[in-house]
């Protein structure tokens, strides 16, 4: 089951900001494909087209190589997994896992098999005669898994299925769910804003801003090649730090605290972003040519991240081992810089990535 | 006051602070919070007392005597006013003419209520306009209702005299005619009461988390299944609160009677309730009155708990 879509576009009626515009994306067989976006960037409203929730206001969308604009939610053989779970409160777990197999005018021993296998799987077996509102969060989050389970469909579209559970159960859900998908071989589209759920589980990630596709790439290209500064912001804790660079002849200067070598000859405007990862920044505590100094610093157990000013407004951001003694008003020197990504300053794509460390000697040096 | 008493009253619940003196404090204490219940009890008590629970057992106790005309209490006749009630063919009639308005206007108002709901749902354009005017018979009177139904039932120039004409039906004197009257007030009172209900049932309706509707949807389940499998079990305990009002209302109806047919022709329209204000008020006779009020009450406070009995259980949580 393949899922293609071809510069899908959404405009609401009465509106005419359009809220997607040409999505273009093929969604392989198998795959566990994650949506991800900030809040109101259009990824639910996607993933209710593929649905056939919401109508398509132009482009194409095809399912196993048939065009579906038109074709009703129940005809398109896909499952759903909402963000309320949306289990009826009447029915106990077997019923509400049940349900829709009934209306297909299954066979009962057929439908009781299936339940029975798709609770098995959830490992709900014993709870089968309970009511939705006797259950925990996450108990009622695998009744949903179920009811998709149960319905034999290939494809099966979540959203935000576990925004509404606790930290740890959300990490312990995100490993399952991804087991399970392996095991039945099942396409998942899978939408959240939250990059460490896209990160862990995604084969394949669509980031989504500003109504566009952002890129469309594996979890390690997304963060080792963003395609422009919003993805690279997107993904990573603590964020990855885009500071402003004049650039000049020879060098890439922020702040005058930071001198960079240019490493590629595309970058000629006379300012560029600089993103450098926290991890990616080596520094040294003590005042002897320093150039940043100290404004916060939050200790992570295997990990500091440390907060500084540069010469002048901005700040990075860096994370250092916890053994390190500082301090706030401490005065660091960033001794080197491991990589780095240069993007332009007005389009925020990417212009060029910068492997291999840079040096104290290189990085230096202008006083603090 | 309050604020000093705190401190006492969780002393008394500590059960270190047994000692003579705690005692002591904790029956001044008692004495203290039993004024407060008395003051803020009090006036509604008074009040219940005065025009609801003298009554009542003011009507009970008439309801074993005769009475002369001015409502005193002449002579004891035990439960034979009961007997010759229940021998009455009149009061018979109108036992079985109030439980078909009754059951009528109960069903019809929500049959009709639903559908007015259901259709109001529905994504259609103004339809926020017929929202208002379905919920508009919720701001007009009985009396405003009964004479804009009057003109409606009128043989010559009512609005259904001139439908039939047009079809040439043979025409109907509604209100004037004993097979109909029945059927006119019971029109005439579902259309009062489909305003309010209406609005209850919308409000519930739209209530209801649109996330459900969208997984039956996906899951392949029609509209007419959506509607019986998931959104009359979600509304049910609406649908219960809304049939025990509507019931207890049409029990009690008296306006539009005594504005539309004053309980003829021929007793059709002499629901209990009117009866018992024909029977006080113009006929003088207290004692048959007050009898046949205990058995009204009897019968609605019978067939409540009979609903909450066999709908309770079946209203989902």
């Amino acid at each position: 089951m393949t899922i293609t879509l071809e510069q899908l576009s959404k405009t609401y009626e009465g509106s005419h900001q359009p809220v997607l515009k040409d999505i273009s994306v093929q969604i392989n067989e198998g795959e566990f494909f994650v949506i991800v976006g900030p809040s109101g960037c259009g990824k639910s409203t996607l993933l209710r087209m593929i649905a056939g929730l919401t109508g398509i206001s132009s482009g194409k969308l095809m399912i196993n190589g048939e065009v579906a604009n038109q074709m009703p939610p129940k005809d398109r053989a896909l499952s759903m997994v909402f963000q309320s779970y949306a289990l009826f409160p009447f029915m106990n777990v077997a019923e509400n896992v049940g349900f829709g197999l009934k209306s297909r005018k299954l066979p009962k021993d057929e439908i009781n098999h299936r339940v029975n296998e798709a609770l098995a799987m959830v490992n709900l077996s014993e709870l089968r005669d309970r009511k939705p509102k006797e259950l925990s969060g996450g108990q009622r989050q695998r009744v949903a898994l179920a009811r998709a389970i149960a319905s034999e469909a290939k494809i099966c579209l979540m959203d935000e299925p576990l925004s509404n559970l606790d930290a740890q159960l959300r990490a312990k859900m995100r490993i399952e769910l991804k087991q399970l998908q392996r095991n039945l071989g099942l396409t998942v589209i899978y939408v959240t804003h939250d990059q460490v759920e896209a990160m862990t589980m995604a084969d394949r990630v669509m980031v989504l801003n500003d109504q566009k596709v952002q890129q469309v790439d594996t979890p390690e290209n997304l963060y080792q090649h963003p395609h422009n500064s919003f993805v690279a912001q997107f993904f990573g804790t603590p964020q990855i730090n885009l500071l402003t660079a004049n650039v000049t002849q020879c060098e890439l200067i922020i702040d005058s605290a930071l001198h960079l070598p240019i490493t590629s000859s595309r970058i000629n405007n006379s300012k560029v972003l600089i993103g450098i990862r926290p991890a990616d920044v080596r520094i040294r505590v003590g005042s002897q040519g320093a150039n940043a100094r100290v404004a916060a610093v939050s200790y992570l157990g295997d990990q500091l991240v440390i907060t500084a000013d540069l010469n002048d407004s901005q700040t990075i951001r860096i994370v250092a081992g916890s053994q390190m003694q500082v301090a706030p008003d401490d005065l660091i020197k960033i001794v080197g810089i491991k990589c780095f990504d240069v993007f332009d300053i007005n389009s925020k794509e990417l212009i060029s990535i910068q492997k291999g460390d840079v040096n104290d000697a290189r990085v230096a040096a202008a006083e603090f | 006051m309050m604020l000093e008493s705190l401190p006492q009253n969780s002393n008394s619940n500590d059960p270190s602070a047994q000692s003579a003196p705690a005692q002591l404090l904790t029956t001044a204490q008692w004495r203290k919070d039993n004024l407060y219940v008395a003051l803020f009890l009090g006036p509604s008590l008074l009040i219940l007392s005065v025009f609801v629970f003298w009554p009542m057992i003011k009507t009970l106790y008439l309801s074993l005597f005769l009475t002369d005309n001015l409502g005193h209490a002449s002579e004891f006749v035990g439960i034979s006013n009961y007997v010759n009630l229940f021998k009455n063919p009149a009061y018979l009639s109108s036992l079985g003419a109030t439980l078909i308005y009754v059951v009528a206007v109960s069903i019809l108002t929500i049959v009709l209520g639903m559908l007015l709901a259901v259709t109001a749902q529905q994504r259609l354009q103004g339809i926020r306009f017929f929202r208002t005017i379905f919920s508009s018979t919720m701001g007009i009177s009985v009396s405003v209702a009964a004479i804009f139904w009057l003109f409606a039932f009128n043989p010559s120039v009512g609005v259904f005299a001139q439908i039939s004409q047009a079809l040439h039906l043979p025409e109907i004197n509604w209100l004037a005619d004993p097979h109909f009257a029945l059927l006119a007030i019971v029109m005439t009172t579902v259309w009062m009461n489909l305003g309010f209900t209406f609005l209850i049932l919308f409000g519930a309706l739209q209530q209801l988390p649109a996330s459900l509707f969208e997984a039956a949807e996906i899951a392949g389940v029609g509209k007419t299944k959506q509607f019986f499998k998931i959104s009359l079990p979600l509304i049910s305990p609406t649908l219960f609160f809304v049939l025990v009002v509507t019931l207890i209302d049409a029990f009690k109806s008296f306006g539009l009677i005594d504005l539309m047919t004053v309980g003829g022709p021929n007793n059709a329209t002499n629901l209990l309730v009117y009866r018992v204000y024909q029977d006080a008020f113009l006929n003088g006779n207290y004692g048959l009155a007050s009898t046949e009020s205990v058995v009204l009450t009897v019968i609605i406070a019978v067939i409540t708990l009979i609903q909450f009995k066999l709908l309770g259980k079946r209203v989902n949580y």
